[in-house]
């Protein structure tokens, strides 16, 4: 049957996934939003799931609201990057290092 | 009462305040004569409190003034203790100082630091005073160190010339290594009695001579020997004893007149006035009395000798001074404490004269210093050169004059002494009586008889000096003539110092020779068949002989005498010693720590390391600010991680 | 029996999305892979009969968000075979971290006493249960102010992204509203009197 613990391993799973992702992509800046969203994706997951099986809505209610704020996220982190593209003509990771000490 | 002696300290203070601050303003003649009036009052009044304490037959004046500061039972005021013995000194230095106040107005008519001399030489005056006046231990210390002070002042006075820089260095360093002991002294007294004052500490002194003090494990000496001792090494430093008088010769590169006030009559005998003043502590230790004595005698004979081949007039006659010294230390040593005090009296009226003579006979040659450019004066200088002979006379204990009373009634009491080392004294004593005499009168026969060595030049211009410079020369002659005479009987033997100067029975020579004094009179005719008077008379005759009938024979005795001569002439090498292995080790010490610990550890491993330190670490940190987001992202990453651990391992 | 097959089919397909995502050299790959996984979420989400976010999800996320990371790695011209340098030698790393990871995640399930009903099964609604309905009581009725506060968000991310990209192009004649609008009579009409001629 399936039950909580499998639903709980996908999601940490795809979570563990992201983050190595995050890390080891340095080429380009768009798979880094792109991971962001597959941890959003992830810990939707776990809501959901966690919400269905203890028979609560208010996960539910809450996996709208991550979605709202990661569609905003997502376009704002995008413009930033056109504009970045604009003026560097650039979107690799190692080049935006001007913040260093 | 008490405002006549606050009058008489404080009158030189102010004049010296205002001769000093407002120089200019008042001008050359204003100094002089503000200064001049102020030490002439002290003089009066100190006469008038003479007359008063000798009138008197209560307890002596002993009030506190003001109160400075009172620490944990410790009192530490500002008082006056005016008994016989400090209303003497009171006269004798307001009276040296008043004959050469009117001096200096001749003697440093063109120099440019006129106003600041006579400033100097007032507060001089004032700290004397503070000093012979005390009645405790931190009044005495102030009036010590001032006197120091204004001797260092005076010393280098021509502060553009080296070697009078050297010599108030030498000076001031010297005396310091003294005012350490006596320092030391001061606290061991303090500690053993809990109080600086003299009444106190005098009450107290049976006492302190049954308590003993481990100096070393195993050792027990008696506090009264430790506290003698150590205020004995001051007295060393103040008043130039063995070893310490290294400093004395080279403080004649201060003008004459501060030669004759300070290096003659008064700051040297401060030590000497100090141990009389402590005669009931020293009464105590026969240790202290004993190594007083031994030094007093060292330095009476051998400064002596360093005398014979000298060549400086000023030097001759501070070689001098430094051999009185060592005879009035000695009589302190054998417990004839008023014997030391009267040599001390009349010693400062001839060795003052002595010194101004030759101050006088010094600006009639235009500066010239070298008694081998002297000779036969006699015809020119008229009154220096009867003035200088009473001096000469009197120094030597020609029978008759001041020197005569004071000197044989000390020899004759440290004869009788039976304080150990007072044997070796006796005989140190009366060899250099003979000392005594034959440099003084090779010094008076090489300046003012014989051929006339000063080039013709000199010699057109050569006269008696002005009377403000030979006034003071004649007053000074009359007490050196005939003070002996008259103060002899109720100073030594009529118990003219009363409670001021305590003597235990078994010391008490001077009594014993009291019993023997039937006046002055038979005392000079006791005297003058007696060894000392043989032994000066000899010394002026060898000296005649040798320098004006045979001049030659000094060489031929010198060319056989080398290394005697030479061991002289280098002052037994204890400069050469004090420069080349304790300066040099100072400055050695002072240049190693410099170097390795103020230069290296804490300019360069506590501040500039401490800085270097913090860079190093801002440059280990500044790679974590990479630039690279990714790098951040890791960080949150690992942070949520370790955080994740945390939580998890708490519960 | 036939859930538990779907659910595994599933869930292999979504873990291989993930690793497709990171994995991809193209980024149009990447993205698609990206899409693949949402689908896929959706569906599983059907699975938990949680209907209207699994919609939700496709519309909004699929629909809009992937559209617009579409349209940005194809407007943005970018070399693609600098792109995927480098990647074995953070690989070891970045699976080490991952691992630590997904293993305390593990943990806090199994070996801490929580109190989340992981062994049981999903309790089973009727069919007239709508989890739509139930979402929208929750959200209009407990939730109204984040509701509103998640409408201003989304202002602010279109002012942003607005603000953040317009160009003026130079030299470009737009109509100036404003200005039109500012215009005074004076400016535009000026009354001229004109004696009238007359015929001689």
């Amino acid at each position: 049957m399936i039950t909580l613990t499998h639903y709980m391993t996908l999601s940490a799973v795809l979570f563990g996934i992201s983050v190595a992702g995050i890390f080891i992509n340095r080429k380009n800046v768009i798979l880094l939003l792109m991971c962001v969203e597959l941890l959003l994706l992830a810990v939707n997951f776990n809501f959901v799931a966690l919400s269905r099986f203890m028979g609560d809505s208010t996960g539910q209610v809450f996996v709208f609201f991550v979605l709202t704020v990661a569609a905003a996220e997502s376009a704002i982190g995008l413009a930033i990057l056109v504009v970045l593209f604009r003026t560097r003509r650039s979107i690799n990771v190692q080049d935006l290092d001007v913040l260093r000490g | 009462m008490s405002n006549i002696y606050l009058a008489i300290i404080l009158a030189p203070l102010f004049a010296s305040m205002l001769a000093g601050l407002a120089g200019r303003l008042i001008g050359r003649a204003g100094a002089h004569t503000v200064t001049i009036g102020a030490v002439g009052a002290s003089f009066v009044m100190s006469l008038l409190v003479l007359r008063d304490v000798l009138g008197s037959e209560g307890p002596a004046y002993n009030e506190t003034v003001y109160t400075w500061l009172v620490t944990d039972g410790v009192r530490m005021e500002v008082g006056f203790l005016i008994d016989r013995l400090s209303a003497l000194m009171m006269v004798v230095v307001t009276f040296v100082s008043l004959m050469v106040h009117v001096y200096t107005i001749g003697y440093m008519h063109d120099d440019p630091g006129y106003q600041r001399f006579f400033s100097y030489i007032s507060l001089f005056t004032f700290a004397m005073l503070m000093l012979v006046m005390s009645n405790n231990f931190m009044q005495l210390f102030f009036g010590w160190e001032a006197v120091g002070l204004v001797s260092y002042l005076l010393i280098g006075f021509w502060y553009t010339r080296p070697t009078a820089i050297f010599a108030n260095m030498k000076a001031f360093l010297v005396n310091r290594v003294g005012d350490f002991g006596f320092l030391l002294g001061i606290a061991t007294v303090l500690a053993y009695t809990g109080s600086l004052d003299y009444a106190t500490v005098f009450g107290q002194a049976p006492a302190l001579g049954e308590q003993t003090i481990e100096i070393m494990t195993g050792s027990p000496w008696s506090v009264a020997t430790v506290a003698c001792l150590l205020l004995f090494v001051g007295a060393m430093g103040k008043s130039a004893q063995v070893p310490l008088h290294v400093w004395l010769p080279d403080s004649m590169e201060g003008p004459t007149p501060i030669s004759a006030l300070i290096h003659a009559a008064t700051m040297v005998t401060a030590g000497v006035f100090m141990v009389a003043r402590m005669s009931p502590l020293f009464e105590q230790s026969e240790v202290a009395l004993t190594t007083v004595l031994v030094i007093g005698a060292t330095t009476a004979l051998f400064t002596g000798f360093m005398g014979v081949v000298a060549n400086d007039i000023k030097r001759v006659v501070a070689y001098s001074t430094l051999s009185q010294l060592g005879y009035m230390t000695t009589a302190l040593g054998a417990s004839a404490y008023a014997a030391g005090i009267f040599h001390l009296m009349t010693h400062a009226f001839f060795k003052a004269l002595l010194f101004l003579a030759a101050g006088s006979v010094i600006v009639a040659l235009h500066h010239e210093q070298d008694i081998r450019r002297m000779g036969g004066l006699r015809r020119y200088m008229p009154v220096t050169y009867w003035t200088s002979l009473v001096g000469s006379l009197a120094l030597i204990g020609f029978p008759g004059f001041a020197g005569f009373f004071s000197k044989d009634a000390l020899i004759e009491a440290v004869e009788l002494s039976t304080i150990p080392g007072s044997g070796y004294a006796a005989a140190c004593l009366l060899i250099g009586v003979f000392v005594t005499a034959l440099y003084s009168f090779r010094m008076f026969f090489l300046v003012f008889h014989g051929p006339e060595r000063m080039d013709e030049e000199t010699r057109h211009h050569v006269h008696e000096s002005p009377w403000v410079i030979t006034l003071p020369l004649v007053l000074l002659a009359i007490p050196s003539f005939v003070i002996g005479w008259f103060t002899i009987g109720p100073v030594l033997f009529g118990g003219y110092f009363g409670p001021a100067i305590a003597v235990t029975p078994a010391h008490d020579v001077l009594g014993e020779l009291g019993r023997e004094f039937h006046g002055p009179g038979a005392f000079l005719l006791h005297g003058v068949a007696g060894l000392p008077v043989l032994l000066s008379l000899a010394g002026v005759a060898s000296a005649w002989y040798a320098y004006l009938h045979r001049p030659s024979l000094p060489d031929r005795i010198r060319r056989v005498l080398d290394l005697p001569y030479r061991v002289l002439v280098n002052k037994y090498y204890l400069d050469d010693f004090n420069e080349k292995v304790l300066a040099r080790a100072a400055r050695g010490l002072g240049t190693a720590l410099w170097k390795g610990g103020d230069v290296g550890v804490i300019d360069g491993a506590i501040v500039n390391g401490s800085a270097r330190l913090v860079g190093w670490c801002a440059t280990v940190v500044r790679r974590v600010q990479s630039g690279y987001l990714y790098h951040y992202a890791f960080a949150m990453v690992i942070g949520l991680s370790v955080l994740l651990t945390w939580a998890l391992s708490r519960s | 029996m036939i859930t538990t097959i779907i659910f595994g089919f599933l869930a292999l397909v979504l873990v291989v999305a993930g690793f497709g995502v990171i994995m991809a050299r193209n980024p149009v790959h990447a993205a698609m892979f990206l899409i693949l996984a949402f689908v896929t979420s959706a569906v599983l989400w059907l699975l938990l009969e949680a209907e209207f976010l699994a919609i939700v999800l496709v519309l909004v996320y699929v629909g809009a968000v992937m559209v617009l990371f579409l349209f940005v790695v194809m407007m943005l011209d970018v070399n693609v075979a600098v792109s995927r340098e480098g990647f074995t030698r953070y690989a070891p790393l970045g699976a080490i971290v991952a691992g630590v990871m997904v293993l305390e995640l593990l943990v806090v399930m199994w070996a801490v006493d929580s109190g989340l009903p992981i062994t049981a099964d999903l309790a089973s609604v009727p069919s007239s249960h709508s989890n739509t309905r139930e979402i929208g009581m929750a959200l209009y009725g407990n939730h109204v102010v984040e509701f509103e506060l998640a409408a201003f968000i989304l202002l602010l991310a279109i002012v942003v992204a607005i603000m953040l990209t317009l160009r003026h192009r130079p030299g470009l004649k737009t109509q100036d509203v404003a200005a039109q609008v500012k215009v005074r009579r004076q400016d535009r009409v000026r009354i001229v009197k004109i004696p009238a001629e007359t015929e001689p």
